[in-house]
């Protein structure tokens, strides 16, 4: 018993020894980007992809320029499992290591933080997640959602099918369902659709999918082939998105009618071998290595083994789609630098370094991303930009890019928008007014 | 009265109106309660003979599927790797009866049963340490399971019924009758049947536990690898699979613990049940009834046999 | 040595009867009870605070909670998760309709919708007993799950599905919102954390324990010596869930800041459920151990595998982190499967004889 006791007692001493000491403490001579990742659980299948891809391409301006603007990026990864409380500790974790930029990549983790960020001084890349009306940079001067919201996404989804309709009024009688992961994400689109049904005169059947049944759709499927919509439209994440192009595959769903919000990989599309083809999504991004930057982290990182990514995985969707993310961070600090003829920049300089963020064709090109995607311009009182978007169709081995940019329908989703961030401020009681002051852009 | 139409006669007309959309739901229901069944057979195989309530079924599910895909990625021909993969789980066995259960020999069930969630917070990490967190594809066709699907055209209209989902079935029913022949036929099952009436006894006529332990243990992995083959071919292999465990629950608990013939029955009963009341009334509710509609099922039955259906009969003495 | 109690008379029942008879032990807690009003919010960092306290003061209190229904009263339930979203969200919808009266009180008024659920769903209880009680909370967990996400009322119609909490002050300080500062927001669930322990503690000892506890050890015998059996387990149902309400409502306002109905699932019951069983099955001290334990332990583990390599990634971390819990979990078990509280009682007991063991 004793034995136990002491073995016991020292494991505790020693631990709480260790907790007391660590956290290494961020050099001043760097830029603290902390990188919130999910490489474990049961949403890991998109998460690692996303983490390979922003590590990568700060890891490589760290490698072939030393950083940006001269100054190191202290890259660190701070695993939340897509897990509300483990997001929070994370950031209560990164938030005294003076961090200039938080990604949560969830948007469970980025509700909690909306309010905090003008606290800490901390902004939130959400990047095309998150709460849509966080978009209204007046009310939200700390959250940036660009290039899109859920519900320009949604809006660029609807114009697509009345395109193929041949004019959104042919929409009329027409059925359209929607299935979505039921939690916040999935259901922030439904006031749209429920508005836009009501305009065009469509049916609208919303078909919800638990985060426990991700993988047990059948029922979800049933209720399709009994109300045969015309189109099906998926918000999905992790586990949800293989079962639900296997399940349509299965009752016989046109696939070229079937189209997903951004979020599907190459293996969500995969997972229905053939019958899979024709299965589309959104996306604002090339796909593939063939660009400078994405040569460059070969060069650089992944060759020199500086990393964990998988040989095969840059160039796949949602790996390029870390990169676009890391790029924003990347541009958004080195406006910063340029704003205030700083170095070392901090969290307030950045959130001015995204507002007044420009990235136009010359840029991208001169960072290595020409034709890897459109420009990105923010301002005040816009923080996401609402650009356009381009489908994309599964061809059974890759997906490949279909027509041309679809633009979201701004009358529609913005007055969406401001009564939502409306609501968000009524509804919290005082909301702080923004008191950030506007810079002209650079 | 609009409420009482909508609930207690639409359905039917429904069910009436469309046959071949009753019989996709049946068989649909069917499909997963054969599933969950397997699942709920793993529990009671365990609980049975250990009196264990083995959390970790739902991780073990999850890690033998991914160590067979795993060690197919690393280059091993398909069948090579279900052989290796079966070693796998029965080195598993051998490690948890070593490790864990000979130590907390004798303890309360709550205890046995907390370990066995450190056991599968340990698999999940283990698992995700060496196959890495991300899905897998199931290697349905090395493994020749069949795929597509076999349309029966019946009430004007069509019923589909997958390939795999028809193995399944199969597959399901050869193992639940290969184990009853086991349990009955041979000397290791009867140790089995006498370790499950009373530990004590069965040591005492020299049966050695910790071997019976070690093969209801194994015997619990080889269901979980054949559910994980099943399930990963129906959507994927990854770590999200483990949540399917939960479903097993009701099942166990209407089919009572310690019965075989219980956990089939009582997984078609879920099955089917909650195919029918989420494809029927679930809209009138918002749908997504499914995910507690089990319960209330398992409920239900409780409320006439607390022992579940086919429980042995609980005699309380003071 | 220090620990004598020697020369400690009682003199008086009711000294004899009380719940910290030796005076050292009331010196432990007036340090504890100094250290954590005083100490932690003078000196801690706001890490220290905002991610080790204050969760593990809420989740010591649902553990307390579940702690009377499963340990005292042998009741086993899965339902705490549930629960607690009930106070969370019967908490949001109070002080969202009438912001006037100051939150704590809604936060200490929320647990009563707890409670009427748990009486509802604990009305089987007298039929079903052990593992297939579990059934009963299980459909209560799952289908308030569901509730949450269904009912949009309940989330004031919020697009997300979520609750978002409002700034609410207490002595015209915020103590809710992004503007509360932890050390004020660990206060405030002290307090109520301390009050409501110190009434568990009177109830386990008194009558009311007792009865659960007869209950616990054979329901038939506890029957026959005149125990009203269903009253005593829906009372113990009722005053489980009371605390579970409480808890979720502080993990809302005072932890996240903001929730989507997620957070209150299954996974949030069987933590709990496992907290109760490490820290040891009808004991107080243990909910506590429990949950400092069960949630302390991977973040200690995460910060010391950060501390010891750089090369290390933080997936890799993750991973071993998950493993090396696992198999804590089975050493506390192999070496005390009574719970950490056992184990305390046993290093007091050697305490009392050092140096001179018999």
């Amino acid at each position: 018993m004793r034995m136990k006791a002491t073995i016991l007692a020292g494991t505790v001493i020693v631990a709480t020894a260790m907790t007391g000491s660590v956290l290494p403490a961020a050099a001043q001579d760097s830029i603290y980007v902390p990188l919130f990742t999910y490489r474990t659980g049961p949403f890991s299948g998109s998460g690692i992809y996303i983490a390979e891809g922003m590590h990568d391409y700060l890891e490589m301006l760290n490698q072939r320029d030393g950083g940006i603007g001269g100054v190191k990026i202290a890259i660190e990864e701070c695993e939340t499992g897509y897990d509300t409380k483990k997001g929070l500790e994370c950031y209560e974790s990164v938030k005294d290591k003076k961090p200039v930029v938080v990604n949560p990549w969830s948007t469970g983790i980025t509700l909690p933080l909306i309010p905090r960020a003008s606290v800490d001084k901390i902004p939130v890349l959400s990047m095309a997640y998150g709460l849509s009306a966080s978009a209204v940079g007046d009310t939200f001067p700390w959250i940036f959602n660009p290039p899109a919201t859920y519900w320009d996404g949604a809006s660029m989804i609807l114009s697509y099918i009345g395109s193929k309709e041949g004019g959104l009024d042919k929409l009329k009688g027409k059925t359209i369902g929607y299935i979505y992961l039921d939690a916040g994400f999935g259901k922030e689109p439904i006031p749209f659709f429920e508005q836009v049904s009501k305009d065009y005169g469509f049916n609208l059947k919303l078909y919800p999918v638990a985060a426990t049944d991700m993988q047990n759709q059948s029922s979800q499927w049933l209720n399709v082939r009994r109300d045969r919509p015309d189109y099906m439209v998926m918000y999905g994440w992790g586990a949800l998105q293989p079962t639900a192009v296997k399940e349509a595959a299965k009752i016989n769903f046109p696939m070229d009618k079937f189209i997903s919000i951004w979020w599907p990989s190459e293996d969500d599309a995969a997972a229905a071998g053939d019958a899979g083809k024709g299965f589309k999504s959104l996306n604002w991004h090339a796909v593939g290595a063939n660009f400078p930057a994405l040569q460059d982290i070969k060069k650089f990182v992944t060759d020199k083994n500086l990393t964990q990514t998988d040989k095969s995985h840059p160039g796949k969707v949602l790996y390029n789609r870390g990169v676009y993310n890391s790029m924003l961070i990347a541009e958004g600090i080195r406006n910063a630098q340029k704003l205030t003829g700083k170095k070392v920049v901090t969290g307030e300089d950045v959130r001015r370094g995204l507002e007044t963020l420009n990235v136009d064709e010359a840029r991208l090109k001169e960072i290595g991303l020409g034709g890897f995607t459109g420009p990105v311009k923010l301002s005040c009182a816009d923080h996401n930009g609402h650009f356009a978007t381009f489908m994309q169709e599964w061809d059974g081995t890759k997906w490949a890019k279909i027509g041309g940019d679809i633009k979201p329908m701004a009358d529609k989703v913005n007055p969406l928008l401001a009564a939502a961030a409306k609501d968000y401020t009524d509804k919290n009681g005082n909301w702080p007014k923004r008191t950030e002051a506007c810079d002209k852009a650079s | 009265m609009d409420l009482a139409y909508k609930i207690l006669i639409d359905p039917f007309m429904q069910m009436g109106s469309a046959p071949d959309l009753l019989v996709q739901t049946l068989w649909e229901g069917l499909v997963s309660g054969v599933l969950y069944s397997l699942i709920a057979l793993g529990f009671v195989l365990i609980f049975k003979a250990s009196g264990v309530f083995n959390f970790a079924q739902g991780i073990m599910v999850v890690f033998a599927a991914l160590t067979l895909v795993g060690l197919h990625q690393a280059g091993l021909p398909a069948f090579v790797a279900l052989a290796l993969t079966i070693g796998v789980m029965f080195g598993l066995a051998f490690l948890v009866e070593r490790l864990m259960l000979r130590p907390l020999v004798n303890q309360p069930d709550i205890i046995l049963f907390m370990a066995t969630f450190g056991l599968t917070y340990f698999l999940i990490g283990f698992g995700e340490l060496v196959f890495g967190g991300n899905p897998k594809k199931m290697i349905a066709s090395e493994l020749y399971l069949p795929s597509g699907a076999i349309d029966i055209k019946m009430f004007g209209g069509f019923v589909s019924l997958q390939k795999i989902d028809i193995a399944a079935a199969v597959i399901v029913s050869l193992m639940v009758l290969s184990l009853a022949l086991f349990f009955q036929k041979t000397r290791i099952g009867r140790a089995l049947r006498a370790v499950a009436d009373s530990h004590k006894a069965a040591l005492s006529v020299g049966i050695s536990l910790e071997q019976i332990w070690v093969v209801v243990w194994f015997a619990a992995g080889i269901v979980a690898l054949v559910t994980g083959i099943m399930w990963g071919a129906r959507s994927e292999v990854s770590f999200s699979l483990q949540v399917i465990a939960l479903k097993a629950l009701p099942v166990l608990i209407l089919g009572g613990f310690t019965s075989i013939p219980g956990a089939i029955v009582g997984g078609l009963i879920i099955g089917i049940g909650e195919k029918i009341g989420e494809f029927y009334w679930g809209p009138l509710l918002g749908s997504g009834i499914e995910s507690w509609l089990a319960y209330v099922i398992a409920l239900f039955f409780l409320l006439f046999r607390p022992q579940g259906l086919f429980g042995e009969k609980i005699i309380e003495r003071i | 040595m220090f620990y004598r109690e020697a020369g400690q008379f009682k003199t008086t029942y009711q000294a004899d009867q009380a719940v910290f008879p030796i005076l050292q032990d009331r010196i432990g807690l007036a340090l504890i009870l100094l250290g954590a009003f005083a100490l932690i919010p003078l000196m801690a960092s706001d890490f220290f605070i905002s991610v080790i306290m204050i969760p593990f003061l809420i989740l010591a209190l649902a553990t307390m909670g579940l702690n009377i229904l499963t340990g005292y009263t042998g009741l086993l339930s899965l339902g705490t998760g549930g629960f607690m979203g009930v106070g969370a969200f019967a908490c949001y919808k109070l002080t969202t309709l009438y912001p006037g009266i100051n939150i704590v009180v809604w936060i200490l008024v929320s647990g009563f919708f707890s409670t009427a659920l748990g009486i509802v769903f604990g009305l089987p209880s007298l039929r079903i007993k052990g593992f297939y009680l579990t059934v009963a909370t299980l459909a209560a967990q799952f289908f308030l799950d569901w509730s949450f996400i269904r009912v949009q009322w309940l989330t004031n119609y919020n697009t997300s599905g979520a609750i978002e909490v409002p700034t609410r002050t207490l002595f015209s300080m915020p103590v809710t919102g992004p503007n509360a500062t932890p050390q004020f927001r660990y206060l405030v669930i002290l307090s109520i954390v301390t009050l409501l322990t110190w009434f568990a503690s009177n109830l386990v000892h008194g009558r009311i324990g007792r009865m659960w506890m007869a209950v616990r050890d054979m329901d038939l015998a506890a029957e026959l010596i005149g125990i009203p059996l269903y009253r005593t387990k829906l009372l113990a149902f009722a005053i489980s869930s009371y605390y579970c309400g409480v808890a979720g409502a502080l993990m809302v306002f005072f932890w996240y800041g903001s929730a989507e109905p997620g957070v209150f699932n299954i996974d949030q019951s069987f933590t709990i459920l496992f907290m109760v069983i490490i820290g040891g099955l009808g004991s107080l001290t243990g909910s506590f151990f429990g949950a400092a334990l069960i949630y302390g332990l991977p973040i200690v583990l995460k910060i010391v595998l950060h501390g010891v390599g750089i090369n290390i990634l933080p997936a890799t971390v993750e991973h071993v982190t998950f493993m090396s819990v696992g198999a804590l979990i089975v050493l506390v078990l192999i070496i005390e499967p009574l719970g950490l509280a056992r184990l305390w009682q046993i290093t007091k007991q050697k305490l009392r004889v050092w140096p001179f063991p018999y």
